[in-house]
């Protein structure tokens, strides 16, 4: 692929686990298989590794094409790649499917060898503890003790702080982006209406829909509709849309009208067609619980950062109002009271909480400088 | 280094001699870093800068440093109570909106503060004064109109302030260029540096 800074075609692979997975809820998974992609070369001593762990509606494809026609490169295409913030020339860059997925790894559309029909409503809820566990299961397979760097914006910041606290030795440097040490009780709010929208769907049968030959697309597009006012700012959205009308002028009816009616409505078809509701479900349950404090007297983040010892990047937006810039801070003052090394650049955007998928010269010149000493080291 | 004059090498210098090896730094208005790397290079000190320019928070990322985005005015609520061993304000007092509160911060989060600032009663200054101009020097560069320095003081006034708000100055280093000033040094010193901690 003659594409400019790109990691050209890639190939997604399979680890497969055969030895059985104990949960945090408590269920077992006796097997179970994640699909991952890797980019660049691993060195000789295995020190230049990168995991990037994926946020909500991520999965594995992070950069490259899978085919010479494939329109849109992977999710993150512009931060990762030769010459890019994370230089696929100098690291060893690995993205997978957690576990849950439904783009090959495990998850509840899989087909559950005991019924040898899919999981559906039966699969387990997952937390983000266990997919650190996977993803150092997944590490062990490729050989690679220590990560030079684990990095996720949202929910694959959370992964990242989980991993500085699970497994300290196992990463030397930790970005965590666009994140917040739990969730607030609106942020829960917002993933319960997007929860209950697929539930309530008629199509949705309980979470066994597989079955019937439908999906619950109804309830997955608004949930991804309101997903999608969350990412933006309402500063973006009204540059973007304002009160734009599709035809220039009032129809009476409820038919689209507004401009951002429309993109609203795209966004949510476009989602519908390519998304598990199954694994929505269990993706923002996992977000729900995510709280690394939980288990420490009075949910003390500072107590719980206290095990950590990698070296840190905390990165917000501006306008990100879902996980604000205020979150981060939350992280920063633990990381500081822990006397651990730790930057935070507060990046000014518009876009909100997707700035941080976004192609900002700031943003990218603050990883790509913190990146190059981390190669350094490497 | 080589990108700074003779002057704040000294004052750099005079900062260092008061850190004790390998304590814990808090450097407030960082900028690009050059004194937190300093610090770190003759001092040991395990440093935090803080500013609040995109362009300095890019730069000491990539001297290695680490840095706060955070702006000063806000206060410093981020940083627990005596959990740096000093709090260093160089070259910036000038530059802050609050100046009780920004002291009061420092001196919460530092078991002492070392800051220095262009001391405005240095004899140049009060010759451009008298000759009916806003001064401008090595030490204050800026012209009336674009200066970002909104609350000048000399080296009396900071001593009075310290003297009202019950803080201790435990040390002062009075210097014009490299020349340390002993004598007459409200008025023969550009540029002072105190080490102070609460009353």
């Amino acid at each position: 692929m003659s594409k400019p800074n790109s990691v050209g075609i890639v190939t997604p692979q399979t680890a497969r686990f055969e030895s059985p997975l104990t949960l945090k809820s408590g269920a077992t998974l006796p097997s179970y298989q994640l699909v991952y992609e890797t980019y660049g070369t691993l060195n000789a001593d295995k020190s230049n590794a990168v995991l990037i762990c994926h946020a909500l509606s991520g999965n594995h494809h992070v950069a490259g094409y899978h085919t010479e026609h494939e329109k849109r490169p992977g999710w993150w295409d512009n931060m990762i790649g030769p010459g890019k913030p994370i230089d696929t020339e100098r690291f060893f860059v690995i993205g997978l499917n957690n576990l849950g997925g439904c783009h090959g790894s495990t998850g509840p559309a899989s087909i559950d060898p005991h019924s040898g029909k899919p999981f559906g409503a039966s699969f387990p809820v997952v937390t983000v503890e266990d997919w650190v566990e996977t993803q150092a299961r997944l590490a062990d397979r490729l050989g690679i003790h220590q990560f030079a760097a684990i990095v996720g914006g949202s929910l694959g910041g959370m992964q990242v702080l989980q991993w500085s606290v699970d497994h300290p030795e196992r990463l030397r440097h930790a970005l965590v982006i666009a994140a917040a040490p739990k969730l607030t009780a609106q942020n829960i709010a917002f993933n319960d209406v997007a929860r209950q929208a697929i539930l309530t769907d008629p199509d949705f049968h309980g979470g066994d829909y597989y079955a019937h030959g439908v999906v619950p697309r109804r309830g997955l597009r608004i949930a991804r509709m309101l997903g999608h006012i969350t990412y933006l700012s309402d500063d973006v959205m009204g540059t973007k849309f304002g009160r734009m009308l599709r035809s220039g002028a009032y129809n009476f009816g409820y038919e689209v009208e507004f401009e951002i009616e429309s993109y609203l409505r795209y966004q949510g078809d476009k989602f519908a067609d390519s998304f598990d509701a199954n694994t929505y479900l269990l993706m923002t349950k996992a977000l729900d619980y995510f709280d690394p404090s939980h288990h420490h007297q009075h949910g003390n983040l500072s107590e719980t950062m206290r095990a950590a010892r990698a070296r840190f990047l905390v990165i917000s937006f501006s306008t990100d109002w879902r996980f604000s810039p205020a979150r981060s801070r939350e992280i920063v003052k633990a990381l500081l009271d822990n006397n651990l090394d730790v930057s935070y650049a507060e990046i000014t955007a518009a876009h909100g909480h997707d700035a941080f998928l976004m192609e900002d010269p700031h943003y990218h010149d603050v990883v790509r400088a913190y990146m190059e000493r981390v190669a350094g080291e490497a | 280094m080589n990108m700074m004059n003779d002057t704040v090498r000294h004052d750099f210098a005079t900062i260092a001699a008061w850190v004790k090896p390998g304590s814990r730094v808090l450097d407030l208005g960082c900028g690009d870093g050059t004194l937190l790397k300093y610090l770190m290079d003759v001092r040991q000190a395990h440093g935090y800068g803080v500013d609040i320019k995109d362009a300095n928070i890019l730069a000491c990322i990539k001297k290695g440093l680490n840095v706060i985005q955070n702006d000063l005015d806000a206060g410093l609520s981020g940083f627990e109570a005596a959990s740096f061993d000093y709090v260093i304000l160089s070259q910036t007092l000038q530059a802050m909106k609050h100046i009780e509160q920004v002291i009061g911060e420092m001196l919460r989060v530092g078991k002492e503060a070392i800051v220095a600032f262009p001391n405005f009663g240095y004899w140049r200054h009060r010759v451009q004064v008298l000759q009916g101009r806003m001064p401008v020097s090595p030490n204050l560069p800026y012209q009336w109109h674009d200066t970002p320095n909104i609350h000048l003081c000399t080296l009396k006034d900071f001593e009075a302030f310290c003297a009202t708000h019950g803080i201790h100055i435990l040390e002062r280093v009075v210097m014009d260029g490299e020349r340390e000033i002993g004598f007459l040094p409200n008025l023969r010193g550009s540029v002072a540096a105190y080490r102070i901690e609460r009353g």
